[in-house]
């Protein structure tokens, strides 16, 4: 018992700074993700409930496309695939190759993902909004936009927070992967201690219990930002 | 009496209102066209780069590995299916003992990557290679299609769990209590009347969750399974093409576009007694 915290304590000869600045990465990676995730996925929500054919059907091959594909296959493509064709241009450039930061295209990979799924979520909630909103703000004699801001998202929020809640806690897990490409994050930090201690039962362990942890903190997160997206929904006694 | 004596002059129609799609229709033309463009580009890619020798040495590989995917994720699903019946009723139980089971059991496996899972198994098995042997299951332990497939099962039997009672739940109290004035007991108005009806409810997150087992076991690619995506990463690490990459995006799409089609249909033919027909 005494060997294994030895062996996750903080310092040189434990391994409890590398895993954390593993949660670091993990953390930021997911949290630099969901806004570009989201702004994506409502675009692409947006072009689905267009009234023009050929917006819906583009937006329709983009949600196939990377709901079909497995994530690890989406981040190997756009990693290796973003190296060879990065290293042409530059080649062809400045004469010299550069390197794709994984950071980067974990980035990329999970925004795919992610907003490919946000924008089913934003979807169904743009149809649990009833017509009458819409007809409501155009009598009170507001353009689209103000119709969109003032109306429409105060309810989307409100309708789409659920799904959107699940699917950042799939967010968080997804991160797991980019330790294939070698970026520092919880797992591979576990992976070179475990390699260095050959404990890996323990190791692989904590790694759970850490994705758990930052699971439970998240859910208590998204406790409060529901109950904000509530607030108008009390029913007065 | 008076008769109309005058024809009326037909009128011409009324000018059809324009509709105007201005930003959109060029916005979707942009889309369409981007994924012309990108499409086109990799049938180029496959054209261009087609090399009949590097075809014929890895194409059966992939091929092979295509059949371990299937392998892989109908056995993982089948056990799993198996699995996540006592885990159900524990979730649906109020026994102070197995319902807080049941729950931590399925909030590990779904609060946690199944990467992470896969290496707490594999590897960690690994370290305990002397009680395996002990107990005669290191044989099973040893080979990481077996370990893949255990991590899987146990992975899909906590989201099939929670399906199974969601969808349990989910049918209304008067069913049990009308089964209950009918004199049916417990046991057949569970497995008679709720759970045929539960099933339904659950026929569309059965779907997604097969879906998102066929995507997840690439996972298994990176503890040495040669599944579709092991024998993509071996021959990409031979051939640096990234033409084999693409190969195997094109499969996966394919057997989740079989499997979403095939489901739909299935879906409409058990759920037809509840349309109306109109």
């Amino acid at each position: 018992m005494n060997e294994s915290l030895g062996l996750l304590s903080f310092g040189p000869t434990g391994w409890g700074d590398e895993i954390a600045s593993g949660v670091l990465v993990t953390v930021s990676l997911a949290g630099a993700t969901l806004p570009f995730g989201l702004a994506l996925g409502f675009l692409v929500a947006l072009a689905k409930t267009s009234e023009d054919a050929t917006l819906r059907a583009g937006a329709n091959i983009y949600t196939t496309l990377f709901r079909g594909l497995p994530e690890l296959l989406t981040l190997f493509l756009i990693y290796y695939g973003g190296q060879i064709a990065l290293s042409r241009l530059t080649t062809a450039l400045y004469g010299q190759p550069t390197e794709v930061n994984g950071f980067v295209a974990g980035l990329i990979a999970l925004s795919f993902v992610f907003s490919s799924y946000a924008s089913e979520v934003f979807l169904s909630a743009f149809r649990g909004i009833p017509s009458g909103q819409y007809e409501g703000a155009k009598a009170l004699g507001l353009g689209r936009l103000s119709t969109m801001r003032l109306v429409i998202l105060p309810q989307l929020v409100r309708l789409a927070l659920p799904g959107l809640s699940n699917l950042w806690l799939i967010l968080l897990k997804d991160t797991a992967l980019v330790s294939v490409i070698g970026l520092n994050d919880i797992l591979r930090n576990t992976n070179v201690a475990v390699g260095n201690t050959k404990e890996p039962f323990l190791f692989f362990f904590v790694a759970c219990m850490i994705y758990l942890a930052l699971s439970i903190i998240s859910s208590i997160g998204i406790g409060f930002v529901s109950a904000w997206a509530e607030r108008g929904q009390e029913t007065r006694a | 009496m008076t008769t109309a004596t005058l024809m009326i002059e037909a009128a011409p129609p009324p000018p059809s209102v324009r509709r105007r799609h201005g930003a959109a229709r060029v916005a979707g033309v942009a889309l369409l066209a981007l994924w012309t463009v990108l499409g086109v580009g990799i049938v180029w890619l496959l054209v261009s780069g087609w090399d009949a020798e590097m075809v014929e040495r890895y194409m059966p590989r992939i091929l092979e590995g295509v059949l371990t995917t299937l392998k892989l994720v109908g056995l993982s699903l089948v056990i799993g299916a198996v699995l996540s019946i006592p885990v159900a009723i524990g979730r649906l139980s109020r026994n102070p003992i197995a319902a807080p089971i049941a729950f931590g059991y399925s909030y590990f496996f779904r609060g946690t990557p199944l990467l992470a899972q896969t290496f707490l198994v594999y590897y960690g098995a690994g370290q305990f290679v002397g009680f395996f042997r002990d107990i005669g299951l290191w044989w099973f332990f040893r080979d990481a299609f077996n370990c893949a497939v255990l991590t899987f099962a146990l992975n899909t039997a906590a989201y099939q769990a929670e399906i199974l009672s969601g969808a349990i739940r989910s049918v209304p109290r008067g069913q049990w209590q009308a089964a209950q004035a009918l004199g049916v007991s417990r046991m057949v108005t569970l497995t008679r009347i709720i759970v045929p009806q539960a099933l339904i409810t659950a026929l569309r997150p059965y779907g997604n969750e097969v879906v998102l087992m066929i995507k997840g076991s690439a996972i298994a690619s990176i503890i040495t399974v040669l599944d579709l995506m092991g024998q993509t990463r071996y021959a990409f690490s031979k051939t640096y093409d990234m033409q084999v990459y693409l190969w195997a995006a094109i499969l996966y799409l394919v057997m989740v576009e079989i499997l979403r089609r095939v489901w739909d249909v299935l879906e409409r033919r058990l759920t037809r007694h509840l349309r109306r027909a109109d």
